[in-house]
């Protein structure tokens, strides 16, 4: 096996038994479950899901995703000091951390869809709010892993995660919601499509919603993003972000492990 | 075997090492000592490639270190703490950093001694932190490295434990390879080490073996000598060299010394 496959086969084991991560699990299991139970048909338990996907794994990837790699900091030099390249080294710490926190979500939230798939949710709704959710496990979790790299100071670094978690699902918003106010005078479409754009939090809901009749829930944004691209176009121009969302901050992280010093 | 030339580092705007030339010779145990703070952990860093000197060449067998890392295959580190993913088990650390250096002849002596067999179910978080110390030094000789760097390596081991280990340290050094250890414990260093290098605000102030350097200093013991170098940093009275034209200089084993290698 090579660097990256090793690392990450240490990291899946770890964190697959790790007790926050069965948790979470358990957790989003447990809420779809839940919400079928108690009467809810297929599109209204993604919906309801919806929501909290798009607060709980930011806040996750965010803050558990920094404390691991800063937990894991004397391992890896440990790992550093030997004859591995760091560029392979990082692929597999990274790995070793998002996988295990999409893997959580996808069984969690996976299974109960699967278990209840009479209930009329739709196929492409469901994988759309699975890939959505494996998106921003990615994405926060190489900005946590590059929060972490970028400062030694732990508390500071979880501030930052904390920070970044707040903007990305509520200040954002209403910030975007304030600029359409304050100048709703001018044309605003392209700068608020840019805007959305700028949010992997927006950018997965428009993912998930453009495949359900939900229009009213999409906002602002989420409807004129809709009306500008349509369906197929804006599924795709959405999905097109969201890997952005993930590929930019892992390249920055990835570039700062290579620089370094430990 | 390894040969470290004008090595400097400096964090903002300290100067954590400054111009330091050291060669530390086969079949010797060399021991790093100086105050906290002095920059040892920073030299046995660049030394193992995990920090980069801003100025500076590192030699490892006649050979310059190269970007990739490969020189590391000549190199055992020890860290001083050992921190190991807490769900993975005794045996996946092991097998991990063995199937990272594929090829490469294992040396089970240590294993053996520490009877590795029996804890290699156990998960590392269940271990006390000797016990974990042991799986560090385990992974240190694991390759019969031409050069170890043992950072502190008895902290925390008992005192059986502890005497395995420097037995084994004296048949490495047998053998020809060469040791560079850190430690607190004066008396330890003396009992395992041949030359003593000692550093202080980023300068090496003396480098030679412990002979010279008890005899320089005209004390008995390495923590009286290594104490007596301190003060003389301090410039304590007792040690200071007078004034000349106003200037104080450096005592004469200070300067002299530590240009040379050991």
């Amino acid at each position: 096996m090579n660097v990256v496959a090793l690392v990450l086969n240490a990291g899946l084991r770890d964190l697959s038994r790790n007790r926050w991560i069965v948790a979470y699990t358990l957790c989003f299991f447990g809420i779809a479950e839940g919400l079928f139970w108690f009467g809810g048909t297929g599109p209204q338990v993604l919906l309801s899901l919806l929501n909290l996907v798009l607060l709980v794994l930011p806040l996750v990837a965010l803050v558990f995703g920094t404390i691991h790699v800063y937990a894991s900091r004397e391992f890896v030099e440990l790992l550093l000091a030997q004859p591995v390249p760091r560029r392979q080294l990082f692929a597999g710490l990274y790995l070793g951390l998002a996988l295990p926190l999409a893997g959580a979500f996808v069984v969690g939230a996976g299974i109960p869809f699967a278990v209840h798939a009479r209930q009329g949710a739709s196929l492409g709704g469901v994988a759309a709010l699975l890939t959505a959710g494996v998106g921003l496990s990615l994405a926060f979790a190489a900005i946590a892993t590059w929060i972490a790299l970028q400062t030694d100071d732990r508390l500071k670094g979880v501030g930052i995660a904390l920070a970044t978690w707040l903007a990305a699902t509520v200040v954002y918003d209403g910030l975007v919601l304030g600029a359409a106010a304050v100048f709703g005078d001018y044309p605003l479409e392209r700068p608020l499509l840019g805007l959305m754009l700028a949010n992997p939090v927006d950018v997965a809901r428009v993912l998930v919603l453009t495949q359900l009749d939900v229009s009213a829930l999409m906002g602002y944004t989420g409807a004129l993003f809709q009306h500008t691209f349509g369906t197929v176009l804006g599924t795709g121009v959405a999905a097109t972000a969201l890997v952005a969302w993930c590929v930019v901050p892992l390249g920055l992280a990835e570039r700062l492990f290579r620089r370094r010093d430990f | 075997m390894i040969t470290l030339q004008t090595i400097r580092k400096r964090f903002g705007a300290l100067d954590v090492l400054q111009d330091v030339s050291l060669a530390l010779r086969s079949s010797a145990v060399t021991a790093l000592v100086g105050p906290n703070g002095s920059g040892k952990t920073t030299l046995i860093k660049i030394v193992l490639g995990l920090t980069r000197a801003d100025q500076g060449t590192l030699h490892v067998g006649g050979q310059p270190a190269d970007e990739a890392g490969d020189y590391r295959r000549a190199i055992g580190y020890m860290p001083q703490a050992a921190h190991f993913p807490v769900n993975l088990r005794v045996g996946d650390v092991l097998d991990l950093v063995a199937q990272l250096r594929p090829g490469e002849t294992v040396d089970d002596d240590l294993a053996r001694a520490y009877d590795m067999a029996a804890l290699k179910d156990k998960f590392v978080g269940t271990l006390s932190g000797g016990t974990k110390q042991k799986v560090n030094a385990v992974i240190a000789f694991m390759f019969r490295p031409s050069l170890l760097i043992l950072d502190e390596p008895t902290a925390g081991l008992d005192p059986l434990s502890s005497n395995v280990l420097k037995e084994k340290v004296r048949a490495v050094r047998a053998e020809g390879r060469t040791v560079l250890v850190t430690s607190h414990i004066m008396t330890e260093l003396e009992s395992l080490a041949d030359d003593v290098a000692f550093l202080c605000d980023g300068r090496l102030r003396y480098a030679g073996s412990i002979a010279d350097l008890l005899r320089t200093t005209d004390e008995r013991s390495l923590e009286e000598a290594v104490a007596a170098l301190m003060r003389a940093e301090r410039a304590e009275p007792r040690y200071a060299a007078p004034e000349v034209d106003g200037v104080r200089e450096a005592p004469r084993w200070l300067v002299p010394g530590a240009e040379g290698a050991v």
